[in-house]
């Protein structure tokens, strides 16, 4: 009886114990709620080039992927839950999709030992690997990106915006405040002149800024929005009749959601991105065999090729390439958290690199060290044509301002590094 | 004229124009609430089911298709026609009062004599039932929802109202939004129909009569059961009135069940049970919150609109806590 209950016992530790076989990558994802129109395909991206993966070649270096899904509904609560519920299962990397949960998982994560990427999101100044040793924020952040609108329309004003008007639409959180700081030290470089005009969550009612926007008719429009927020801004620039060639949107506001439904009017909408778009590229051949025909894809399959669908995919795919990279480094191919978080410190991306994975030019090739978590920063520029529905990358992925990035960067991991008793990582 | 006189009367007329949107969604709150004393918390989440389901029979999308897909493995989307909005329109309707017959069947039929506080955490679940039945029926994309209705300012009135810059070179004539003109009407027809319809019909006078004393009403042979369904029905018609016009502005989606936020200042200020009052109240707010988020917004950073609604309401109610309009109330000792 005593061995039977011992075996029961046993039996029952190893049914509800950790699967440890698999490279096991959770996605905190949000396919209801508000802003289910944004995560859907992000979600949709990063399991299918996870599934292609699998199907294709096995995994990664022989070890299988097993994606555990956990529906946060963008909500930092269940994001925290689902970070519980997910990390005992061998999580590799986590990625939040949400700035509010990046805050609420940068200590959790830390203490387990467990690398986060929040690519384009997230806290800025984790990109100093010094401070922040298990956060990655490469490509690029939220500072590139204000940096990248700056330096577009210097280049589309032959190098002088002196005098310039611009106005940041943004949101009215954490979120949204981000890009301030560092357009304000922009205007102070360059000589624009600078209105912040906030909109209050969700942005369904933006009547008094865009009418302010007509009084005061800036050269230029920046929206930092997110959800509903970027529709209506679109439909609201459109009804005052605001130049679309002169507003340009974050790259959380460059979906084609965003636009759509402000129909022709649209037409001409920019967007800054750290990726390219559209589904012509190699990789996607391999997606419709192996995922979408085969009836294997995350959703519907509709998603394939849309802008965040592509940012979801080549979040999985630098995931990807960072195990490879610690395969390597470590020797071994069913690797650690810790592994893992190594492997991404020295990941490498070349556009051979991008080329030989079926992604020519997708993303901008660049290096990830110790002491910078976030890449160099490069960013380039989408427009929308209404005519074919279509995004297209309009520039390279180009340089940002690394002097005003650099220094707000040691500006405020400094101050969570004396704030946490921090000790340098590197 | 001051540049600060012409942009003030600008945001007023815009203020106005809001305040009517506040006001359509408000409508919807006050018709149940009077004839039934429950304040429906899914009233905004009935503006989105209502949109959806329009642009759903409009485009000819195939409800619950993904739950369908999944269970059989096919890969059905469309039935491969489209609707006119008209006619799509008119299917809506009859699905809101199959929704308001469902609503009563199931729901409020057992919770007859129960404190206002079970019937409000009954909407509650309600809100959050039909939110998750909504996004396995149509899907969580946004949809663009175009029944017709113009949008973008209307030149004829920036035209025709630029001399009164008086040749002022900051004032390139008043900006009015086409669709917040139309909405305007719409909200004029729609309370003239209601008010008609509760004076001059049997069913309305009876609505009438549910909503003073049921229990009286009941004993000179009104069916409790007809009359609230139609309330439902009607304020499904009202959910389906704002939804159009808040989904044209910027896409059906998710967001749409949060103007219920928008709504509640307005019921605050109007009174719960007043239908003039919730035109009233909307104005109130849509003018008060866009001349404060004009004059004072700049001096503490902007993003006003939303606070300050609820305060302006807050200080209607120190002096009568009703609403403007609402039933006083009287409690004998």
């Amino acid at each position: 009886m005593k061995m039977k209950l011992t075996t029961l016992a046993l039996g029952a530790l190893m049914a509800a114990g950790p699967v440890m076989a698999d490279l096991v990558f959770p996605s905190l994802s949000y396919r209801t709620g508000p802003y289910a129109a944004g995560g859907i395909p992000f979600a949709d991206g990063y399991a299918d080039y996870f599934t292609m993966l699998n199907e294709r070649d096995g995994g990664i270096g022989g070890e299988p992927i097993r994606l555990v899904e956990c529906e946060t509904g963008y909500n930092t609560e269940k994001g925290v839950e689902c970070y519980e519920s997910t990390k005992g299962e061998g999580a590799l990397v986590y990625q939040p999709l949400s700035t509010g949960i990046t805050y609420q998982l940068i200590p959790k994560a830390t203490a387990d030992g467990i690398p986060i990427h929040t690519m384009g999101y997230g806290r800025t100044s984790a990109a100093n690997g010094n401070v922040f040793s298990n956060v990655f924020n490469y490509p690029a952040n939220y500072w590139n990106g204000a940096s990248g609108v700056v330096n577009y329309l210097l280049e589309s004003n032959g190098g002088d915006i002196n005098g310039k008007k611009i106005a940041l639409v943004y949101h009215n959180s954490a979120y949204g405040k981000e890009p301030i700081r560092t357009l304000e030290e922009l205007s102070k470089k360059h000589g624009f002149e600078l209105k912040a005009l906030p909109v209050d969550h969700p942005g369904q009612e933006q009547k008094s800024q865009w009418l302010q926007i007509r009084r005061d008719r800036p050269d230029y429009v920046v929206i930092w929005g997110w959800g509903v927020m970027n529709q209506v801004a679109v439909q609201e620039a459109a009804n005052i009749r605001f130049p679309m060639e002169n507003f340009i949107g974050v790259w959380w506001s460059g979906a084609e959601h965003d636009v759509l439904s402000a129909g022709d009017a649209a037409n001409g909408y920019k967007a800054i991105t750290f990726h390219n778009v559209g589904s012509d590229f190699p990789v996607f051949d391999d997606i419709k065999k192996h995922v979408v025909d085969a009836g294997k894809a995350a959703g519907a399959g509709d998603q394939v090729g849309t802008v965040l669908y592509n940012r979801g995919l080549y979040a999985a795919m630098l995931a990807a390439e960072a195990v490879k990279t610690a395969q390597d480094m470590h020797g071994v191919t069913d690797i650690t958290p810790q592994q893992m978080r190594d492997g991404m410190e020295a990941l490498e991306i070349t556009e051979e690199k991008m080329a030989a994975l079926g992604m020519p030019n997708f993303g901008p090739s660049f290096k990830v060290s110790c002491e910078n978590h976030g890449g160099p920063g490069l960013v380039g520029v989408n427009q929308w044509d209404a005519a074919s529905k279509t995004w297209s990358l309009i520039s390279d992925f180009k340089p940002t301002d690394g002097e005003v990035i650099g220094a707000l960067v040691a500006e405020d991991s400094g101050a969570y590094a004396a704030e946490n008793k921090i000790e340098p990582n590197c | 004229m001051p540049d600060s006189l012409l942009f003030g009367t600008e945001v007023v007329l815009n203020g106005l124009m809001a305040g009517v949107l506040y006001a359509l969604v408000a409508l919807g709150f006050v018709l149940i609430y009077k004839a039934s004393g429950i304040f429906n918390y899914a009233q905004g989440v009935m503006a989105l089911f209502a949109a959806m389901t329009l642009y759903g029979i409009m485009v000819g999308q195939v409800p619950f298709a993904h739950l369908i897909n999944a269970i059989f493995g096919t890969h059905i989307h469309h039935f491969g026609w489209e609707v006119p909005a008209i006619i799509a329109i008119v299917l809506t309707i009859a699905v809101m009062v199959l929704f308001a017959w469902l609503v009563q069947q199931y729901i409020f039929r057992h919770l007859v004599g129960q404190e206002p506080i079970i019937l409000f955490m009954a909407t509650i679940g309600l809100a959050y039932f039909l939110e998750g039945v909504a996004d396995l029926m149509w899907g969580s994309e946004i949809k663009a929802l175009d029944v017709g209705l113009p949008q973008g300012g209307s030149f004829w009135i920036e035209e025709n109202t630029q001399w009164m810059g008086m040749g002022n070179e900051n004032f390139y004539g008043f900006f009015l939004d086409q669709l917040d003109l139309i909405a305007t009407v719409i909200a004029a027809v729609l309370v003239i129909a209601l008010v008609a319809f509760s004076q001059y019909t049997k069913q309305g006078r009876a609505m009438r009569a549910v909503a003073d004393d049921h229990q009286a009403a009941l004993s000179v042979g009104i069916n409790l059961n007809f009359i609230w369904v139609l309330v439902w029905s009607v304020a499904g018609f009202v959910a389906l009135v704002a939804g159009i016009v808040w989904g044209s502005k910027s896409g059906v989606q998710f967001s749409l069940s949060l103007i219920a936020l928008k709504a509640l200042p307005v019921l605050m200020l109007g009174g719960f049970t007043s239908i003039p009052g919730a035109i009233v109240g909307g104005l109130i707010i849509g003018v008060g919150e866009k001349l404060f988020e004009f004059a004072i917004g700049p001096l503490v950073g902007g993003a006003t609109e939303n606070w300050f609604a609820y305060v302006l309401a807050l200080l209607f109610l120190v002096f009568r806590p009703q609403g403007l309009f609402g039933d006083k109330i009287i409690e004998r000792v």
